[in-house]
């Protein structure tokens, strides 16, 4: 109880100046004399206060044994989790600090008002340049950078949860030498002391591991690292790599290359195995352009393009998307056609693509070059490759980064024979610092171990212990004490900092300065947003000390880089503009000329004969990655775009597979490959290759933290060197037992035939075709077009509501929202821009399983058609209509959901008594209930996440999208001040700001100039279930496709 | 002002008579009185009262829980936002409609066999609202606040919002309680002065005569009590009709395929008299066994009741009929999909068969007079009635909810253990307040029977019998 009391008189005076905002970061505290002559001085200096230090480090302890906290956990249930979270993180005991007020008003900073900085976000080394919202300091929010290529403005569920890893209660606090407490001071120590050592042999035995690095001054600072100790090694793995890309390149061109595309140019699209609309450092570009290049209809393509220069789209009316893949993805569902091909078959595709197009040699047709089941897809191919080949150079072959070199080399080799170099592809220098080869590099690095060759090893935001190749034995080998010192620094104290001697918390991006480059080149600084929360350091501090200038702060070091690297002259402005633009001008890699070497390619090719046995596909999970996200509960919640699974993984079979093997989706099922197994949920996933079982990495881990520890299963054990991203010979059995998986859609139309005939028409599309015959075929569904009155009548079913007068006359505001499903690729990225915009709670996996998820938008997947092999996938993210004529807000007996003048359904937290009579009248199902106390109030670090203007709920009261109506209230009064009415295109939703394609339109309906007020002018306009009258105002454009006449025959 | 003129029909069988041959004021008086004031305690009364008092201790604790967590400690989620709790308000406001109609549409018309039965089924109705009241409350989310669902001026000149049927409920139910209870409280007031007279125990003598009022026997106050039960008797009549209405209209009002349609009025309401008079007759068995009340209660009381149930169960299939054929002849493909393909052979198809095997099935057997009369095999169909009521709240409110217009929404629900604890711990509660009742008041109206004595004894047998206003015995009539 004492310790909770301190903990909140601490809260409730101390925590704005327990965290200094950004302009006036404190000079750090001299623990150690600033100024020393040699090292001895400066440990006695630091040993002077060891026993008060020790005692101190200890009670800190004393709170924060991490096994403890888990078992209360386990007892408390998952619901309960952060809320138990809470009291246990605030007993930890704080170290007096004074609490003092503003002497002085910072500049600039007005309470209420949040500010907005750039900076990077890296996923795997690569950047998403971000625009991070802060109050008071404290980052609550990312946004995209619209001057970023990466992002264009857009940003994805990743970069968007980073605020959550960012302000991880379970995040390491503290330096650990030998599973007790230490400090700072004594590892800096350590460092150097161990730099003097190694002064002395070069280097000799000193490795250090890091993950993909674009950095340029990491890279740098590795550089002089390496001047300064040659015998060195710098060691570079992420579980989730690009060694594919590069080899794919050195074989089709001798040179190391990456390749960028340009697909607002493309008009025929071919996707082997690839996912690049979601997943990959170019992943938000390529989206964009991707759906401009689908939009036919002109002033909804400009609005795609706004605010995305670079993009230009192709005047095509609609480019063509063929996919090939062995797991479906979000590029294959968008696809206009697709067919699933095991993983270790998409080589032969790729052959017999190029044989065609008389790659490296003469033309063959597809229909000789394909072979056994293959044979069954040629004519799909042919058409493919007559329909690439008429596109010429407006034609673009993407190859999966979990492919084989061959077929990246076999790609380029097509590209280059199709004229697209150039044009739709483009070919760069690598952005990724450090080894070319990966896997090679890592596991030189275990051989190095293995024999004794590592006297140091210094792992900086790597866990091999975790997600190394299993065959590499990594976790034994550092356990196994043949490295006499480990030194180990991460956001989290994990499997990998168990192991070692040394741990060092690593400062997050938000909280320390760096840089990152892009996927094509461009570079920008990383700015802290606030000091780091729990005394971190960044890897450029880090590397600083080991290159013997401790002390130095990541500020300097960055722009002393920068001041060298081509920033010099005017170095100030140039600076400052960067910091401003949130890119460093001019840092973005130039496209190389090069000529495929297609007989290279076709060599490196070869094709064996067809197997039959099963295969294993390893992915990323889409929600905690390779598992360096595990312990983010919202990406843990997130329903993934394919499957609508959370907290766990499965193992993806097709329903053919699981018919035939009787396994039903939650069975538990035993996966044996070479010798090694592990037992695994299944789940029956419509558009899996039949011979491939996918399973997901990133789960089953034993130190994440209170939320990622010991959920799902870890199928790293079977993920050897040789078998990367997929291998044949596995045997699947089944257990016998059963489970339920956390989904948070069931797919009931699978479990009965009944359902799928009837067609709700939920999703309205139609061909290109149909489209340019019938515009307003959206209007009305089939079941209406019986009735000549109906397209009328529908028609008035949703125009933009009037219902008052003054509306008409414009004085006010009437909000509302179009969503572009042909623009909307279901990547989800909405779904977390929602729920960090509205600090929407976690609810836990066993709630997720009682159908009690909060998310306020979420996006609907639905199969079409009888075929369940591989049905056509459609999305639809649904968020609330605010309807009209709202069925809820009838039947609140409290009034506590009201309709506003402005034409907003609005929801009074304060009054609602929680009868729920809302939610069961509501058509669309987006009212969500706190049916316990979901919301944590009570941990610290939370706290301070929460975004100010968005009320945290309570128990017992109903919740539901609010069109962002802080955002909205924001806009009004900024307009109220400049005495003008809100423009059309002012407010911007959490939504619709992260869409990386801007499926999602918002505005005001009164701005007759206005995005929105246009896209409802649209042909496609139509009203989800407005034959209810509801007259929502979010409304939908309909779908296209555009199939290729020859298969769809 | 013209007599009303009843004609005792001439009855085959003698059991049918409504009250047993060779009974005076006396008897009539000593007999009910005697259950209350001389009786001593069984043991079956003992095991009763400790299973509803096991249970009642088990809804308390299911209340503790319950608020101390939140309603997630209920099965209900996203789609299914009322489960249980709604099921069971409406089952337990059906079997309380039973009471007001014996009471006051029979009374109305002059039915006298209703006497025997009109003080419990009033006792039941009474308990069964107590029961059914809870449930609105702690399904709230924030129970602590339901009061803001009353119109009270406050300072945030905030009232209810009228046109939610949640209000219309709230009114609606509470009208129909407190009617119910000064209706069978006015009732109770001469047999109250007859326990005070005829009680022994000096404490029982004070409770009793302070709840008796004052009432003294006196003409004028026979003159004003039957003017007043006459009155209330009318008060109360649209109450039957109106309370299930209006419960109805929560889902009516809805726009949700299988609750939106306007059969649901008089389909409730003929549902609610189904499922009271079926608990009327679980109850009277038992009672007019253990308690010797079988020349009150008689095979007459039990036949009507039987045929009643089977009129009203006539009904009620009639309604499902209806719901089935209007979501076919609708057009909707919602409703179609909900009524003609989910609820018979969805996943929740279970309950939808065995709600038509309880409630349209089972009733078929009344129309034989063995199964009308076979104590045993009417307590079966009257607990089967029951059973399939509180299924066809669950069919209607589930299968409705859990499958609506998005398919991507859908999901399944079931009850958890709070649920099920809560369920049975009203049913615990009921019992034990119906069984504290026959042991402290009367069961069977004192008064009323001994008019029925009179009537039977002279006026009987073809004689017209007098208006409830004449010649009424004073309290102290049958010592």
């Amino acid at each position: 109880m004492n310790m909770k009391q301190e903990h909140k008189t601490k809260v409730g005076g101390g925590l704005l100046a327990e965290l200094p905002i950004l302009s006036e970061v404190p000079a750090p505290r001299p623990a150690a004399p600033a100024q020393w002559r040699s090292l001895s001085e400066r440990a006695d200096a630091a040993s002077g206060e060891v026993d008060s230090l020790d005692r101190l480090l200890e009670l800190e302890a004393v709170g924060a044994d991490p096994a403890h906290r888990r078992d209360f956990l386990r007892l408390m249930g998952a619901s309960m989790a952060l809320a138990g979270v809470a009291t246990q993180a605030g007993c930890a005991i704080q170290h007096p600090e004074d609490v003092v007020p503003y002497v002085e008003q910072p500049e600039q900073i007005v309470p209420g008002k949040p500010m907005f900085f750039t900076t990077a976000l890296t996923l795997d080394g690569y950047a998403i340049g971000s625009l991070i919202e802060t109050h008071m300091g404290r980052p609550t929010k990312v946004e995209g950078n619209p001057a970023h290529p990466a992002s264009l403005g857009a940003s994805d569920t990743l970069p968007q949860a980073a605020i959550l890893n960012f302000y991880d209660p379970d995040r390491s606090q503290s330096v650990i030498h030998q599973a007790r407490p230490n400090s700072w001071n004594r590892a800096e120590v350590m460092l150097l002391e161990l730099r003097e050592k190694k002064k002395q042999n070069r280097g000799e035995g000193l490795r250090i591991l890091t993950p993909t690095i674009t950095s340029p001054t990491l890279a740098d600072q590795m550089q002089r690292l390496a001047q300064q100790f040659p015998q060195a090694r710098w060691h570079s793995y992420s579980p989730v790599g690009r060694d594919a890309v590069r080899a794919g390149c050195r074989t089709a061109f001798g040179e190391d290359l990456e390749p960028i595309y340009r697909l607002d140019k493309a008009r025929v699209i071919v996707a082997l195995d690839s996912d690049f609309l979601g997943v990959g450092p170019g992943r938000l570009s390529y989206a964009r352009a991707f759906a401009a290049g689908r939009e036919p209809e002109k002033e909804i393509r400009e609005f795609i393009l706004s605010e995305a220069p670079s993009v230009k789209p192709d005047p095509a009316p609609m480019n063509r998307l063929y996919s090939v893949e062995c797991t479906p993805t979000i590029t294959g569902a968008n696809a206009d056609h697709r067919i699933p091909v095991a993983a270790r078959d998409i080589v032969a595709v790729a052959r017999a693509i190029s044989a065609a197009l008389g790659v490296g040699g003469s033309e063959t047709p597809v229909e000789q070059s394909l072979k056994g089941k293959l044979a069954s897809h040629a004519k799909w191919i042919a058409a493919m490759v007559r329909d690439l080949k008429a596109a010429g150079k407006q034609g673009v072959v993407i190859p999966g980064e979990t492919q084989s070199p061959a077929v990246h080399a076999l790609a380029h080799a097509i590209n280059g024979a199709l004229g697209a170099i150039g044009q739709t592809v483009e070919y760069i220098e690598p952005v990724a610092a450090g080894p070319d080869d990966q896997v090679a590099s890592i596991r030189e690095l275990a051989r190095a171990i293995q024999q004794g060759a590592v006297d140091a090893l210094i792992v900086i935001g790597a866990n091999p212990a975790y997600d190394a190749p299993a065959d590499l034995d990594f976790a034994n080998l550092l356990a196994s004490d043949k490295i006499p010192l480990r030194i180990h620094s991460g956001l989290y104290h994990d499997e990998t900092a168990e192991l070692c001697h040394w741990h060092i918390p690593l400062a997050h991006e938000l909280e320390a300065w760096g840089d990152a480059r892009a996927f094509d080149g461009t570079a920008s600084v990383q700015q802290p947003m606030i000091a780091p929360l729990y005394k971190g350091k960044s890897a450029i501090e880090l590397m600083a000390t080991l290159l013997g200038e401790p002390g130095r702060t990541g500020l300097e070091i960055v722009r002393d880089y920068w001041r060298k690297a081509g920033l010099g002259d005017n170095f100030e402005a140039a600076w400052k503009k960067s910091l401003k633009e949130g890119v460093i001008a001019g840092t973005a890699r130039k496209p190389k000329s090069v000529t495929a070497k297609a007989a290279d390619a076709m060599a490196l090719a070869t094709v064996g004969n067809t197997r039959d046995d099963l295969e294993l596909v390893f992915r990323p999970d889409p929600g905690v990655w390779d598992g360096q996200f595990a312990n983010n509960s919202w990406l843990q919640e997130w329903p993934r775009p394919m499957t609508r699974l959370t907290w766990e993984n499965a193992a993806y079979l097709s329903p053919a597979r699981a018919r035939s093997m009787e396994v039903k989706d939650g069975d538990e099922i035993e996966i044996r490959i070479q010798g090694r197994h592990v037992t695994i949920p299944a789940y029956v996933l419509p558009g899996q290759a039949e011979s491939t079982i996918t399973v997901t990495l990133g789960y089953g881990r034993r130190r994440a933290g209170r939320v990622g520890s010991n959920i799902g299963v870890d199928v790293y054990p079977l993920r050897t060197a040789e078998l990367l991203w997929s291998g044949s010979g596995l045997e699947v059995n089944k257990t016998g037992k059963e489970g339920r998986l956390s989904l948070t859609q069931h797919h009931f139309q699978m479990d009965d035939p009944k359902l799928v005939k009837e067609n709700r028409e939920l999703i309205r599309t139609a061909t290109l075709k149909q489209y340019q015959e019938d515009p307003k075929y959206a209007k009305v569904t089939e079941q209406d077009k019986e009735h000549p009155a109906s397209l009328e009548w529908n028609e008035s079913l949703i125009v933009p509501p009037e219902p008052q007068k003054k509306r008409q006359e414009g004085e006010q505001n009437s909000w509302g929202m179009v969503i572009n499903l042909n623009a909307c690729i279901g990547c989800g990225a909405c779904v977390m821009a929602c729920q960090s915009e509205n600090n929407i709670s976690v609810v836990g996996r066993e709630q997720v399983l009682a159908s009690r998820e909060l998310h306020w938008l979420r996006v609907d997947r639905y199969y079409e058609g009888d075929e369940v092999e591989n049905p056509p996938v459609g999305f639809q993210p649904v968020p609330c209509m605010h309807c009209e004529t709202a069925p809820c807000e009838v039947v609140c007996p409290v009034e506590a959901t009201t309709h506003s003048a402005e034409g907003l359904n609005e929801m009074t937290y304060n009054r609602c008594v929680g009868t729920r009579y809302c939610s069961n009248n509501c058509p669309y199902k987006v009212r969500r209930f706190n049916f316990f106390q979901y919301a944590d109030e009570e941990t610290p670090s939370l706290k301070l996440m929460r975004n100010p203007d968005v009320t945290v709920r309570p128990r017992g009261v109903m919740e539901k999208c609010t069109y962002c109506v802080q955002r909205i209230s924001q806009a009004r009064i900024r307009a109220e001040i400049e005495n003008r009415p809100v423009r059309g295109d002012e407010v911007v939703t959490a939504c619709q700001g992260a869409c990386p394609t801007r499926a999602i339109v918002f505005g005001n309906l009164n701005d007759k100039k206005g995005a929105v007020a246009r896209a409802k002018e649209s042909p496609r306009n139509y009203g989800l279930l407005a034959d209810l009258n509801t007259r929502p105002r979010t409304t939908y454009l309909g779908k296209l496709r555009n199939p290729n006449p020859e298969i769809e025959a | 002002m013209a007599e009303p003129v009843y004609e005792m029909p001439a009855f085959r069988d003698e059991t049918l008579k409504v009250l047993a041959p060779g009974h005076t004021y006396k008897t009539v008086t000593d007999d009910i009185s005697g259950v209350v004031l001389r009786r001593p305690y069984d043991r079956r009364w003992f095991v009763i009262m400790a299973i509803a008092f096991s249970l009642v201790s088990v809804l308390h604790l299911a209340i503790a829980y319950l608020l101390l967590r939140g309603v997630g400690v209920w099965g209900i989620n996203v789609p299914v936002m009322w489960g249980f709790a709604i099921v069971n308000f409406v089952w337990w406001i059906g079997i309380g409609h039973a009471g007001t109609l014996i009471s006051a549409i029979l009374l109305l018309l002059k039915q006298d066999w209703r006497t025997s039965i009109n003080r419990f089924a009033e006792a039941m109705t009474l308990f069964a609202v107590a029961c059914a009241g809870m449930f609105p409350l702690l399904h709230l989310g924030r129970p602590w606040v339901f009061y803001w669902l009353m119109p009270y001026p406050n300072t945030m000149d905030l009232w209810p919002q009228w046109r939610s049927p949640l209000i219309w409920d709230v009114f609606a139910v509470s009208t129909y309680g407190t009617v119910s209870l000064i209706f069978w409280y006015v009732g109770l007031i001469p047999d109250l002065a007859t326990l005070r007279d005829k009680a022994k125990n000096s404490i029982a003598r004070t409770i009793y005569g302070a709840m008796a009022m004052g009432w003294t026997g006196a003409s004028r106050h026979w003159h004003r009590y039957k003017m007043a039960y006459l009155l209330l008797g009318g008060l109360a009549t649209p109450l039957v009709v109106s309370v299930h209405s209006v419960v109805s209209f929560d889902f009516t009002i809805a726009v949700l395929p299988g609750w939106h349609s306007t059969i649901f009025p008089p389909y409730f309401v003929a549902g609610a008299i189904f499922s009271g008079f079926a608990m009327v007759i679980s109850i009277a068995i038992p009672l007019r066994e253990w308690y010797g009340l079988k020349g009150f209660i008689t095979m007459r009381h039990m036949d009507n009741m039987a045929k009643i149930t089977l009129a009203t169960g006539m009904l009620v299939g009639y309604g499902y009929m209806m719901e089935a054929f209007m979501g076919w002849y609708s057009g909707n493909p919602n409703e179609m999909f909900t009524q003609l393909y989910n609820r018979p052979f969805g996943p929740y198809a279970h309950t939808y068969w065995m709600m038509l095997g309880c409630n349209v099935l089972a009733p078929q057997f009344l129309w034989f007079r063995y199964f009308r009369q076979n104590m045993f095999w009417l307590f079966i169909i009257s607990i089967l009635v029951n059973v399939g009521m509180w299924l066809e709240r669950y069919v209607i409110i589930i299968t409705s909810l859990h499958r609506d217009f998005l398919p991507s929404s859908w999901s399944m629900y079931h009850g958890t253990i709070w649920d099920y604890m809560t369920y049975y711990g009203t049913i615990g509660f009921f019992l034990f307040l119906f069984f504290l009742f026959v042991r402290v008041l009367p069961a069977i109206s004192i008064t009323e029977m001994r008019e029925l004595v009179h009537e039977t004894q002279h006026h009987g047998g073809g004689h017209h019998v007098g208006a409830h206003g004449t010649a009424a015995p004073t309290s102290e009539g049958g010592a």
